[in-house]
């Protein structure tokens, strides 16, 4: 497992990207992915490629974010997803929170 | 003189006494207290009354010697580090490897060196020390282990009272749940709602241990009260998605499916914010229907977007609904492949007795991952005939001498309130002050429910019964419910209440209007009589559960009458 940050400047948009099992041994990474930026994205864009399973308290990390993004009038966007990772994203039915892709 | 940070107390045995008094000389210069022995019989005595914390052992020695002292040592210092160091003037490889296989951590060659001596004594205290640290913190975590298992066992049987008054014990419910589910976020209630239809949930909190089993506690008593008050699952998930929000953290949710199994009328009412799928059997066809997710959890929406739409489907006694945990479909194998929502169809499938299915749902994830796993909770219920279940006798706690006898009320509710706000839980309050009908409270809670949702439905919204003939029809019934309701501006239901006294006891009749069409009440009682499929209960069941029921010659207002006569 493991979190990655990049921070686009033109775009004003942070993409954190995770591989692997994205769970509670994630949580401080992931935190630290979103925390630690110098100039606060206007934009977030969270890469699912190489995730391949999620567990709920990964739901609860990508509420925080969202939370910490400005809540309802946050910009997060799920993208690249497994079928899997998918399925869990549409059970919780996370699609009515996030802009999934 | 190098000087020990703290003085040890230093057990030296040599059967040579110059040698002896010589080293005790030596390493009470170093600041320790010594004791000694002449051999190794005395060694093991002096050991067992004194306690030294460090022992120099000559090899040689007569009655027992130093090997076998240095055994005998180890054996009575147990767990803790007793450091021994051997004192020898032997050279040979063989006899230095028997010093230590005999349990000794050194050794010391004669004539001792005082700086290579002291230098000895420091390190061993050092790894005495880390050795007596590492024990005091297995001791501790012993410790709080014990203290975390008492805790939880406390936490649970406070729980338990709370969780488990409801009626899961009822023979039409079969569920299989770890005892420490609560401590997994999993969370199971059922209870009997006041017209004896039953209100079933199980939920998964975000998360596991102590976080995961708090807002069970809340969960549980929204649940118990709010059923217990005749609310409906719209008012009881919006109360509980208000509290979670309110009390959990933004990361903490919980995924639940709740039921309403409404017996009279042979439905099931659904809502499943992020449990994986239920399902509905119905036994005569075996179609498994998904109950899908059709929200987010409970906890994570403001109480403004909060969505409470719920689906309704139509069974007949025997149907069953099953609901499981993210832990079936997500028990992974070996190869981290899960176990998915297909191959748990496949299980329904095959099962052939559905009293057994919980047995072959397990038994295939057993196959699968080749061992059983029994964090996972599962429910099944079944439908069954009106009034066949024994419900548990109402506890008041008020004794019954300020019941109100005398009185009258009318109300009446428009189209803005009709949309938003189900008025029968107050009612039932209000009319449960009235002791003598507390016998027949079931009764009156269904009459009273029936009569409001025809008066609203049938009347107000003109939605016709016959839709509901059968499943499909049904679904377009509550899709037509939900629309028309929403687009509703005019219209009312009125509602009439007058209790009397009547010899020693009383009457509390009902008089019921709508703003609708109305409808030609004889012809509709005559054919419901023969009536047996999904539309028409209605009326039937008013005329059954209350002493008199009348309609209206143009059917828009009913009037139905309860009485009781004077308690012992």
């Amino acid at each position: 497992m493991a979190v990655n940050a990049d921070y686009s400047a033109e775009g004003k948009e942070l993409t954190i990207s995770i591989q692997g099992r994205f769970d509670f041994g994630s949580h401080q990474d992931f935190r630290n992915a979103y925390e630690r930026v110098n100039e606060k994205p206007k934009a977030y864009r969270i890469d699912l490629k190489q995730t391949t399973y999620l567990d709920s308290s990964a739901l609860g990390m990508l509420l925080l974010l969202r939370d910490h993004a400005g809540g309802d009038s946050a910009k997060v966007r799920l993208v690249n997803s497994n079928s899997d990772v998918k399925k869990i994203l549409a059970i919780s039915n996370f699609d009515k929170l996030f802009e999934i892709q | 003189m190098l000087a020990a940070s703290e003085p040890l107390t230093v057990l030296i045995a040599d059967d040579n006494m110059t040698d002896r008094m010589l080293l005790s000389s030596i390493v009470r210069r170093q600041g320790h207290r010594v004791l000694t022995a002449s051999d190794g019989q005395e060694a093991i005595e002096v050991f067992q009354a004194r306690r030294p914390q460090l022992v120099l052992l000559d090899a040689m020695m007569p009655v027992i010697d130093g090997f076998e002292a240095a055994r005998q040592i180890k054996e009575l210092a147990g767990d803790a580090l007793v450091p021994i160091i051997f004192l020898t003037s032997m050279t040979e490889e063989q006899a230095l490897v028997r010093c230590l296989e005999a349990g000794g951590d050194d050794f010391l060659a004669k004539p001792y060196n005082q700086v290579i001596l002291a230098a000895k004594i420091k390190a061993m205290d050092r790894l005495r020390r880390l050795q007596a640290t590492v024990l005091d913190q297995r001791d501790q975590i012993t410790r709080h282990h014990g203290y975390l298992l008492n805790e939880q066992r406390v936490a649970k049987a406070v729980f338990d009272q709370v969780a488990h008054s409801g009626c899961l014990s009822s023979p039409n419910i079969r569920y299989l749940q770890s005892p420490y589910a609560l401590f997994n976020g999993d969370l199971l209630l059922a209870a009997f709602t006041p017209s004896g239809g039953m209100h079933l949930l199980l939920g998964d909190f975000t998360g596991h241990g102590l976080p995961a089993a708090v807002g069970a506690m809340p969960l549980a008593e929204v649940f118990y009260g709010m059923t217990a008050k005749g609310y409906g699952m719209a008012e009881i998930l919006r109360e509980m998605n208000a509290k979670l929000k309110r009390i959990l953290p933004v990361d903490m949710f919980c995924c639940a499916t709740l039921l309403y199994l409404n017996f009279q009328r042979q439905v099931v009412e659904v809502w499943n914010g992020g449990m994986p799928d239920g399902y509905l059997r119905r036994m005569a066809s075996d179609e498994h229907i998904p109950l899908r997710s059709r929200h987010l959890p409970l906890g994570v929406l403001s109480r403004a977007s909060f969505q409470e739409k719920t689906e309704v489907f139509s069974m007949v006694p025997g149907d069953r609904l099953f609901l499981c945990s993210d832990g079936v479909i997500d028990t992974a194998d070996s190869d981290e492949e899960l176990f998915g929502v297909d191959r748990l169809q496949r299980v329904f499938e095959l099962n052939r007795n559905p009293d057994l299915l919980f047995e072959d749902i397990h038994a295939a994830l057993k196959a699968f991952r080749g061992e059983s796993r029994d964090d996972v909770s599962m429910v099944q219920v079944e439908m069954v005939e009106p009034d066949s279940l024994e419900q548990p006798a109402t506890i008041y706690s008020d004794s019954g001498a300020s019941s109100p006898l005398n009185w009258s009320m009318s109300l009446e509710l428009r189209a803005d309130t009709l949309k938003r706000f189900n008025p029968l839980p107050y009612l039932l309050q209000l009319l449960q002050e009235i002791h003598g009908l507390r016998a027949q409270s079931g009764a009156l809670y269904s009459v009273l429910s029936e009569l409001y949702s025809n008066a609203l439905e049938h009347g107000v919204l003109g939605l016709d019964s016959s839709l509901k003939r059968d499943a499909e029809g049904f679904a377009q019934y509550y899709d037509q419910r939900n629309t028309r309701l929403n687009q509703l501006k005019d219209g009312y239901v009125r509602m009439h209440f007058l209790v009397q006294p009547e010899g020693t006891g009383g009457r509390l009749t009902i008089d019921v209007e709508d703003s609708g069409h109305g409808f030609d009440a004889r012809q509709v009682i005559a054919r419901d009589a023969e009536e047996t499929g999904l539309s028409g209960r209605g009326l039937k069941l008013i005329r059954q559960l209350s002493r008199s029921a009348q309609w209206s010659e143009d059917g828009r207002s009913a009037c139905v009458e309860f009485t009781w006569e004077a308690l012992a």
